[in-house]
């Protein structure tokens, strides 16, 4: 039997010329969160619509919960919870209408269906707005409510397209302390993102997604350690100062990347000789990103 | 890690319980809009039926043998149904699935295409089957007799309205953009509408006219509700079956449609 929520074998689907998926493969071990981390346009979202059969891969083997796609999907469906990246709400119901009709299309039992209400209630803290309709919520309030509605059921697997995308950074912080406290409580959580941050904080694994690919896969510290090492230089300067820079550190051997503003030498803690001058500081799971899904979003 | 040894039993095609669910979620949508809803599907028709019935009855009053107001009154019927089914099939079913989303969600649940598609319709047609009945008793308040066999105009309104809920739940599923309607309702729905029985009898019509009347379900509506209240003719259980076949075909119909355009 498997131990893993998820296990998807090289995936492809495609639009008509575009292919959104290209061969990608995919494991969810029970209890862990795993992140998908990818550019827009990367084949996140399409991954998320396949685990559900709201998309149906062209080649490759999808498992969910045990059961193989899109054949027993439906079976699948009834363990998962979605909270998906574009909010759809029933907006003129309230908050607590919400979570009765997702009772009812997860099937919740009639006795269990108040207890299971209150719960969601409690997980995203809107006791107090249970009666509110869901047009005078704020954004942060309708995403945790699209979050509690995808756990009214109890899932074994929840899956995050997105989970808060376009928020303000205090909001998102919210959001995080939600997601986390689920993950403590040791629910499988697949979440996809393009806020890297996010994915640090969040991820036991994280999988960077690059045109349908996964070009890198594991834990945000050893993906760090392996492809962008432990420190990185950041230069400042005018325009033709970083391009020098840019010259003189790959002459040397060293990766280096655009960050706006700067450019940042990679690697430069096992260097023996010349380290540009900067401001050192440790390599993160930005510069693994960049390096790996390229420098421009095509 | 403690792996989930047994199964769950395969679950099967149209389940009560997903049908249920979807139920439900337009049952308590509908306590937020029934104000609108009801004031569309039943006072457009009954405005059909004063205007008609008193502005021609003023000049025909009697019809086929029926004083004008009962016939257009048992006529309207299959009006309100249409109003009833096919607009908000048609307008519903493209809102919730581009700009709410509705859809995505309920997919996204233990619902298929096909139990999303047929409890949708068959709420539209329980819709239907209320406000069909609404123009017969406005018919009776001016004088129409009521007859027990009239208690079946519900039921033929729900079976009319679930042909064509299904009907405008296909459209949507096709319709590239909302504008797309236009069409629909120019060139399909507002001659079935005009030709149907309504408003004046087929039977003077040349005979290729009468044969093309016979493919339009809504001219079944309209004769099996009129003869519901006047007397029954032997066709009618040849026109329950007209409406029975073309609920069916729109209903796969419509199936096809929607999981064309909701699974990629």
């Amino acid at each position: 039997m498997s131990e893993l929520a998820i296990r998807i074998r090289g995936a492809v689907k495609r639009y008509g010329s575009i292919t959104a998926v290209d061969g990608l493969d995919l494991d969810v071990p029970y209890g862990t969160c795993v992140g998908l981390l990818g550019p827009n346009g990367a084949g996140k979202s399409t991954t998320m619509k396949l685990l559900t059969a709201q998309a149906i891969a062209d080649e490759g083997a999808i498992e969910v919960l045990g059961f193989e796609l899109p054949g027993e999907s439906k079976q699948a469906r009834a363990q998962c919870g979605v909270s998906p990246q574009l909010d759809n709400l029933d907006v003129t119901l309230t908050v607590e209408q919400n979570l009765l009709v997702f009772a009812h299309l997860y099937r919740v039992g009639r006795h269990e269906r108040q207890a299971a209400i209150e719960r969601a209630l409690e997980i995203a803290n809107l006791r107090e707005r249970r009666d509110s309709r869901v047009d005078k919520l704020s954004g942060g309030m309708r995403r945790r409510l699209l979050i509690a509605r995808a756990l009214v059921h109890r899932p074994r697997l929840l899956l995050l397209d997105e989970p808060t995308v376009g928020l303000d950074p205090q909001v998102r912080q919210e959001l995080w302390a939600l997601i986390d406290a689920l993950r403590a409580e040791g629910t499988t959580i697949l979440m996809s993102t393009h806020y890297i941050e996010e994915a640090q904080r969040l991820c036991d694994t994280v999988l960077i997604v690059s045109h349908g690919r996964a070009v890198a896969a594991g834990p945000p510290s050893e993906l760090v350690a392996e492809h962008a090492g432990r420190e990185a230089v950041e230069v400042y300067g005018p325009p033709d100062k970083l391009a020098e820079t840019e010259v003189a550190a790959r002459a040397a051997g060293l990766r280096t990347r655009r960050t706006g503003t700067s450019v940042s030498v990679l690697g430069t803690d096992s260097v023996d000789g010349d380290v540009p001058h900067g401001e050192r500081r440790p390599a993160n799971l930005e510069d693994v990103f960049v390096l790996l899904t390229g420098e421009q979003i095509d | 890690m403690a792996a989930i040894e047994q199964r769950a039993p395969r679950l099967g095609r149209l389940e009560r319980p997903a049908l249920a669910g979807v139920l439900v979620r337009e049952i308590i949508n509908y306590s937020s809009y029934w104000r609108s809803a009801t004031f569309s599907s039943t006072v457009e028709p009954t405005i059909y039926l004063l205007a008609f019935g008193f502005g021609f009855g003023s000049l025909v009053s009697k019809i086929g043998g029926y004083d004008y107001v009962q016939f257009v009154g048992t006529g309207t019927v299959a009006t309100a149904v249409l109003f009833s089914s096919a607009f908000p099939a048609m307008f519903g079913t493209f809102v919730k699935y581009q700009f709410q989303r509705t859809y995505d969600a309920i997919l996204a649940a233990p619902v298929d295409t096909e139990e999303l598609v047929t409890a949708e319709a068959l709420w539209m047609a329980t819709r239907a089957g209320v406000y069909g009945c609404v123009p017969m008793l406005v018919a009776i308040a001016f004088g129409l007799d009521p007859r027990f066999s009239m208690l079946v105009v519900p039921l033929v309104a729900f079976l009319a309205g679930l042909g064509w809920a299904c009907f405008g739940i296909a459209v949507a599923g096709f319709a590239k953009s909302i504008e797309n309607f236009s069409y629909i309702v120019s060139a399909v729905l507002t001659p079935l509408f005009l030709v149907a029985g309504t408003f004046f009898p087929l039977d003077r019509l040349p005979h290729w006219a009468r044969v093309l009347a016979e493919l339009n379900p809504l001219h079944h509506c309209v004769e099996l509700v009129r003869h519901a209240a006047f007397g029954w003719h032997a066709t009618d259980p040849l026109r329950v079956g007209a409406l029975v076949l073309f609920a069916l075909i729109v209903w796969r119909v419509a199936i096809y449609a929607m999981q064309r355009k909701l699974v990629d």
